[in-house]
C-alpha cells in the first residue's frame, strides 16, 4: 500500500498514552470508530479524558471505556443515553464537565483554528454560566468559553485517499471534522482507501493535513 | 372541563404547531428544528413543501422515520431515530450545525419542557435528582432559533401546572419562549406578557385558570379560537 499514514488499528491505538486527552467523533452509536475503540478497550488503558458529545450506551461504543474503568474524566454535552456516566459521577469515580453541545463543537472548532475562546449568548444566566466571564455584547449577555484541544483524535470517515484526504457518510460525519483540526495527533478509522485522486477535490471535506494516521478494520 | 387523553393530547399539540407551521410557509421557506417526543411527531402533520427540517447532529432536509428494513444506523436524527433523506437535503458537521442555528438561520425550533414560566423562562434540560447528566443541544437552540415553540401537555403526570410564575428546576435560557403549545390552549409571549390566543372546546378560560399557575392575558381585538 503507497499510504505512509497507514497503521494496524492496535499500533494506531498505541499512540494512545496513559492519562490522555482523547476526543472521539460520534452522537450516540452513530459515526464513532469501532474498532479503535474496540481496541483501546481490549488496550486497558486507563486515567483517560473522553472528549465527545455522548458517552454511547451502557457497555457499547465508547460506555466499553467506562465499564472497564478506563476513564477519569468526562468533557461532554450528554450523557443521559448512558446510565452509568451518572452513577459513576455520583459515586466520585470520574469528573464530568457539561458544555452545551453547540460551543462544545465551537470550542473544538476553535481549537483548531487558533481561536483561544470566544464569546456566546447559549447557557448566559444558567447553571453552565457558574464561574464564567459574562460580557454584554448587542445588548445581550453573552459568557466566554475556552477552545477545547485534545492530544489525540480519533475519528470516524468513510473514506480516505492514501494522502490522507477524508470524505464522511451522512449524519456519520457529526463532530468528526472538527476534531480532525483539533489533537496533536489525529488517527481515522476508515472503512476503505482509496489511490489519490480517486475522490472528487471538490467533496473532500477533511484536507490530508489535518490526518497523522489511517487505519482501518481488520479483515 | 374535559380530560384529554394522553395519545390525543400529544397528537393535538402536534397537529396544531404544523398548521401553524404549514400557515406560516405560505410566505416563504421555513427552516425548523425539532426537538424529541412531541416535537418530532411535528413532522407527521406538516404539509408544506416550504419547510425544511434540520436536526443539531448535521442534517438539512431529514425526511419522516424510516420504516422497517430500511434503516441505516449512520443517518439518525438528534433523537438518535433513524430517518430519511428528502430531496436536496445535505450533511454538515455540527459546528455548521450549531452555526445555523446560533446565527439565526433556523426559523424555530419546538422543544418539550418540564416548566415554562410567566417570564417565559424554560426549565427543560435536567431534574436534579442525581439521575440526568446531559444537555445536549437544548441550550443552544432556546438562545439561537429565531423563535421558540414550547410543545408541552398542561399539566405534569401527577397533574402538577407545568405553566408556572417562576421555574422552580434549572432553567435552559432566561426568556427564550415566544409560543406554548398545550393540548388545551396556544399561548404567546407578547413584550414578555403570557397571552392566551387560543382554547380547545373542552375547557373554559376559568377552568383554565384552575390548571395554570402564570398569570395570562386575554388576547385583545381576536375572539378566541376554538382548535
Amino acid at each position: 500500500m503507497a499510504c505512509e499514514k497507514y497503521r494496524s488499528i492496535e499500533a494506531a491505538i498505541a499512540l494512545v498514552n496513559p492519562g490522555a486527552r482523547i476526543m472521539v467523533g460520534s452522537f450516540g452509536l452513530a459515526g464513532y470508530p469501532r474498532e479503535l475503540i474496540e481496541a483501546l478497550a481490549t488496550s486497558g488503558t486507563r486515567d483517560l479524558t473522553i472528549i465527545s458529545n455522548d458517552l454511547g450506551a451502557p457497555g457499547e461504543g465508547l460506555g466499553k471505556l467506562l465499564t472497564n474503568n478506563q476513564i477519569r474524566a468526562l468533557i461532554g454535552t450528554y450523557y443521559n443515553w448512558n446510565p452509568e456516566v451518572a452513577v459513576a459521577n455520583n459515586e466520585g469515580r470520574i469528573t464530568v464537565q457539561l458544555i452545551p453541545q453547540g460551543t462544545f463543537a465551537e470550542a473544538i472548532r476553535a481549537a483548531g483554528v487558533g481561536i483561544p475562546a470566544f464569546f456566546t449568548p447559549t447557557a448566559a444566566g444558567t447553571e453552565l454560566a457558574i464561574g464564567k466571564e459574562t460580557r454584554q455584547f448587542h445588548g445581550r449577555p453573552c459568557i466566554l468559553e475556552e477552545a477545547i484541544h485534545a492530544d489525540v483524535a480519533l475519528i470516524k470517515a468513510h473514506k480516505a485517499d492514501e494522502l490522507g484526504n477524508l470524505v464522511y457518510y451522512k449524519t456519520a460525519r457529526n463532530f468528526n471534522p472538527i476534531m480532525a483540526m483539533a489533537a496533536d495527533t489525529v488517527i481515522a478509522e476508515v472503512d476503505e482507501i482509496v489511490p489519490v485522486g480517486e475522490l472528487d477535490p471538490e467533496c473532500i471535506v477533511t484536507p490530508h493535513m489535518f490526518v497523522d494516521v489511517i487505519t482501518t478494520r481488520k479483515d | 372541563m374535559q380530560i384529554i387523553p394522553e395519545q390525543q393530547a400529544r397528537e393535538r399539540i402536534a397537529l396544531t404547531i404544523a398548521r401553524y407551521f404549514d400557515g406560516r410557509a405560505r410566505q416563504g421557506q421555513l427552516f425548523i428544528n425539532l426537538g424529541v417526543g412531541i416535537p418530532t411527531m411535528v413532522a407527521n402533520y406538516v404539509t408544506s413543501p416550504h419547510i425544511f427540517i434540520q436536526a443539531e447532529n448535521g442534517m438539512l432536509g431529514v425526511g419522516c422515520a424510516a420504516p422497517e428494513g430500511h434503516m441505516d444506523h449512520d443517518l439518525i436524527n438528534a433523537g438518535r431515530t433513524c430517518v430519511t433523506e428528502t430531496p436536496g437535503c445535505s450533511y454538515f458537521d455540527s459546528a455548521t450545525s450549531f452555526g445555523m442555528i446560533r446565527g439565526g438561520h433556523v426559523d424555530a425550533t419546538v422543544i418539550g419542557a418540564f416548566e415554562v414560566d410567566q417570564h417565559g423562562n424554560i426549565a427543560n434540560w435536567i431534574i436534579p435528582n442525581g439521575k440526568q447528566l446531559g444537555v445536549g443541544g437544548a441550550m443552544d437552540l432556546v438562545s439561537g432559533a429565531k423563535q421558540v415553540l414550547i410543545a408541552m401537555q398542561h399539566t405534569s403526570k401527577s397533574g402538577r401546572p407545568k405553566l408556572v410564575k417562576e421555574c422552580s428546576l434549572p432553567i435552559t435560557g432566561i426568556g427564550e419562549a415566544d409560543m406554548v403549545i398545550t393540548e388545551y390552549a396556544v399561548f404567546t409571549f407578547d413584550s414578555g406578557r403570557l397571552v392566551l390566543r387560543e382554547l380547545s372546546p373542552e375547557i373554559t378560560v376559568e377552568e383554565l385558570r384552575t390548571i395554570t399557575e402564570a398569570d395570562f392575558e386575554l388576547s385583545q381585538g381576536a375572539a378566541l379560537h376554538k382548535t
